[in-house]
C-alpha cells in the first residue's frame, strides 16, 4: 500500500503537468495552423436569416492576424463594399454613397451583412495560446474525426471571451467545433466546421457554420471557395486609399 | 374728443360690416393667444419634466462622457470622489453608471444603453424603487418607447449581453419588472434602467460612476478632479434652441392669421374712403382739417381692434380657461418628434402674453389703419362733394 501510495505522489503530479504541457502544445498546434504571415481568401457567406437566406460572396486580403482588406463580389447589391481592418481599427466603404466610414464603439458589435457575425468577431486576434489557458478536459468524436476535448480559460483580463471549448482534430489539429462562454457561463457563439479541404499541407475549414446562440435563426455558413498561404500581398491593399479604388 | 364719438357712430352704423371685420379680428387675438399660450406651456412642460426626470439641479460628468459620441460609453466610468460621496450619502445626490449593451428580446439583436441608478434615489422623477428585488434576478425598468420598440412587457425575461470593464462579455437574464410612462424620450428609447450596485458587480466596476446628478437647486458646484460640473444653463441649451427654431415655426402660422386679419381691415378702409368721399368733402367744407380726416378714419379702423378685443374676451376667456383646465391632447405620432411632451399639452396663458397681444393687434391694425387714409392728404374738397378722389 505504501508503495502505491509512493508511486501516486510520484507520478500524479508528472501526469498532470504532462497533461497540461500536452494540452498547451496541442493549441499551439491549432495556432501554427490556423495562422500564417499572409492568405488570399476567397468565400461566401450563407446567412439563414428569419426571412429567408441570402449569400454573400468576397475575397479577401489578409497579413497576420492583424490586417485584412475584403471587397464583396456578390450579390450585386453588395458589390464593391470593401472594409478595412488595421490593428483595431476597421472601415468600411460602400460604392453607393462612395463614403468610407470608421466602424466603431457599439457599431463593432452590429452583425455584418446580417450575419451571426459581428464586426468585433471578425477584428479578433487568433493568437489562442497567448489568450487562454487551455485544459485537456476529454476526448470526442466531431465530423466523424477524434477530437481532442480543450477547455480555454481566460489569462488575461481585456479578452472579449472568457471561456471557449474547442474540439480539435487529434491528426490535423484543425478545430473542428467551437463554443464561446460569457464570463457568468452562458454559451454565446458556436462554431461548427462541417467539412475540411487540404491547402499544401495544411487542413483548413472548407464549410464552418457560425451561430450567434442569443437568438434564434439557422446561423451563418462560411464556405471557403479557395485559400493560398504565405503569398506576397502588395502594401498598397492595407491603406484606406485601397478603399476607393 | 368729437373724433372719437364721430369715429364709433360711423363704425356703429356700418352693421354688418363692423361686425364681420371685429368677429375675423377677434378670431386672430384668440387664436394667436391661444398658438402662444400653447408654445409656452408646452415649452414649461417639456422644461420641467426634462428637470425632473433627467437634469435635476445639474450633473457632474466623468472626464471623457460625451452623450454625443457613444464611443466615448467604453471608459466613460471613475471612482466617485469624496465630495460628490458625500453629497450622495446626504441623499443630495445620485449616481449613474453607463454602458453600452445588447438584448435580445423575441431572439433577436438590439443595441440599447444599459444604466445604472439606485432604486431609493428620489432625484430624479424615474420610478425607480420598482428595482428594489429580493431575489437573484436582475430587474430591468425600462420605458414604453423602448418597451413599443423591443416588444417587451412587463414580466418578461430578456438576455443581456454587456462586456465588464476588461471587455470580457458576459449575458445574463434580466426581468423587466415595470414600463414607465415618461414624456423624456431621453430616458426611455433603446434604454434598460437596473440597480447600480447590481450593475457595478455585472460589470467589475465598484463604486464607479459615469454621472451624478444633484438634487434640484443644489447649491453644489465645487471643481472635482477627474469629473466636469454641467449646470442647468449648458444641460437645457439644446432644449432651449430647439424652442427656439420652434416658436419661429409657429409664429410663421399666427403671422398669417394676422395679415389676413388685417387684408380685411384694409380692405374696408379702402371701400370706406371711396364710397365715403362725399362725406370727407362735406366734412372738409364744415372746417374739417385733412389731417383731422386721417385721424378719425385711422381712429375708426384701430376701433376695430379695440371692438374685437372685447368680443375676443366674451367668447376667447372661458374658451381659453376651460382649454388651460382640460389641456390639449395630442395626436399619437407626436411622441416621435423627440421632445418630453405628454399625452395632453396644457397651455400656459401669461398676463405678458394676453397684454402683448393685445397691444400687437392694436398697433398693427392702427398702422394698417392709417396706409389707405394717406389718400385723404391729397383730397381736393370741392372733388370730394363732387364724389371725385383725387
Amino acid at each position: 500500500m505504501k508503495k502505491i501510495m509512493f508511486f501516486m505522489i510520484l507520478i500524479l503530479p508528472a501526469l498532470l503537468f504532462s497533461q497540461t504541457e500536452s494540452a498547451d502544445e496541442i493549441l499551439k498546434r491549432v495556432d501554427e495552423n490556423m495562422l500564417s504571415d499572409s492568405k488570399i481568401i476567397v468565400f461566401k457567406m450563407i446567412i439563414h436569416g428569419r426571412r429567408g437566406e441570402r449569400t454573400v460572396e468576397a475575397k479577401s486580403w489578409q497579413r497576420n492576424t492583424d490586417d485584412s482588406f475584403t471587397e464583396y463580389l456578390a450579390p450585386p447589391r453588395e458589390k464593391g463594399t470593401k472594409m478595412l481592418k488595421l490593428g483595431d481599427q476597421l472601415w468600411t466603404y460602400s460604392p453607393q454613397t462612395d463614403r468610407t466610414i470608421l466602424i466603431s464603439g457599439h457599431m463593432l458589435r452590429q452583425s455584418v451583412m446580417g450575419s451571426d457575425l459581428s464586426y468585433e468577431d471578425l477584428m479578433e486576434d487568433q493568437r489562442l495560446h497567448q489568450l487562454y489557458q487551455p485544459t485537456l478536459i476529454g476526448e470526442d468524436t466531431q465530423l466523424g474525426r477524434q477530437c481532442w476535448l480543450l477547455e480555454l480559460s481566460a489569462s488575461q483580463k481585456n479578452i472579449a471571451y472568457y471561456s471557449r471549448k474547442i474540439w480539435v482534430d487529434k491528426e490535423r489539429f484543425l478545430p473542428l467545433r467551437e463554443e464561446r462562454y460569457a464570463k457568468s457561463g452562458r454559451l454565446l457563439k458556436t462554431t461548427e466546421v462541417k467539412e475540411m479541404m487540404l491547402s499544401g499541407d495544411r487542413w483548413v475549414a472548407k464549410k464552418v457554420v457560425f451561430k450567434d446562440e442569443l437568438k434564434t435563426g439557422g446561423g451563418t455558413e462560411f464556405t471557403v471557395e479557395s485559400i493560398d498561404f504565405d503569398v506576397p500581398i502588395q502594401d498598397h491593399f492595407f491603406s484606406k486609399a485601397a478603399l476607393k479604388k | 374728443m368729437m373724433i372719437h364719438k364721430l369715429a364709433f357712430k360711423n363704425i356703429y352704423r356700418a352693421g354688418l360690416r363692423t361686425w364681420l371685420n371685429v368677429i375675423a379680428l377677434s378670431f386672430s387675438f384668440v387664436a394667436i393667444i391661444f398658438l402662444q399660450g400653447l408654445y409656452n406651456g408646452m415649452n414649461d412642460q417639456i422644461e420641467k419634466a426634462t428637470l425632473d426626470a433627467q437634469y435635476g439641479g445639474g450633473q457632474y460628468w466623468q472626464n471623457d462622457y460625451d452623450p454625443y459620441d457613444p464611443l466615448t460609453l467604453e471608459d466613460a466610468h471613475a471612482k466617485i470622489p469624496d465630495d460628490l460621496q458625500k453629497l450622495i450619502e446626504q441623499k443630495k445626490a445620485t449616481p449613474i453608471l453607463i454602458r453600452q449593451a445588447t438584448i435580445y428580446p423575441n431572439n433577436r439583436f438590439q443595441n440599447a444603453l444599459l444604466k445604472g441608478i439606485d432604486p431609493g434615489q428620489t432625484i430624479l422623477s424615474i420610478p425607480t424603487q420598482v428595482l428594489i428585488s429580493s431575489d437573484e434576478t436582475i430587474p430591468a425598468l425600462i420605458g414604453s418607447r423602448m418597451a413599443k420598440s423591443s416588444g417587451l412587457k412587463i414580466g418578461d425575461y430578456v438576455t443581456l449581453r454587456w462586456r465588464d470593464a476588461n471587455g470580457t462579455f458576459d449575458a445574463d437574464e434580466v426581468k423587466i419588472v415595470q414600463i414607465m410612462n415618461t414624456d423624456v424620450s431621453d430616458i426611455d428609447n433603446g434604454q434598460l434602467w437596473i440597480p447600480i450596485e447590481k450593475m457595478r458587480e455585472m460589470t467589475a466596476m465598484p463604486n464607479e460612476a459615469t454621472i451624478i446628478v444633484l438634487e434640484k437647486s443644489s447649491p453644489f458646484s465645487e471643481r472635482v478632479d477627474n469629473w466636469q460640473y454641467k449646470d442647468l444653463e449648458f444641460l437645457m441649451q439644446d432644449l432651449r434652441a430647439l424652442f427656439l427654431t420652434k416658436s419661429i415655426g409657429g409664429s410663421i402660422f399666427y403671422i398669417v392669421l394676422l395679415l389676413l386679419a388685417m387684408l380685411a381691415i384694409f380692405d374696408t378702409q379702402i371701400l370706406s374712403i371711396f364710397r365715403r368721399r362725399k362725406e370727407m368733402g362735406t366734412l372738409m367744407a364744415l372746417g374739417m382739417t385733412r389731417s383731422k380726416l386721417i385721424q378719425l378714419f385711422t381712429l375708426e379702423g384701430a376701433m376695430h381692434a379695440v371692438l374685437a378685443a372685447v368680443v375676443a374676451a366674451v367668447y376667447g376667456i372661458p374658451l381659453l380657461i376651460y382649454v388651460a383646465s382640460t389641456g390639449y391632447g395630442l395626436p399619437e405620432a407626436t411622441d416621435s418628434y423627440g421632445f418630453a411632451m405628454g399625452d395632453r399639452i396644457f397651455p400656459a396663458f401669461t398676463a405678458g402674453l394676453i397684454i402683448g397681444t393685445t397691444l400687437l393687434v392694436l398697433i398693427v391694425t392702427t398702422i394698417v389703419s392709417y396706409l389707405p387714409t394717406r389718400k385723404i392728404a391729397k383730397l381736393k374738397p370741392t372733388d370730394a362733394l363732387r364724389g371725385k378722389l383725387t
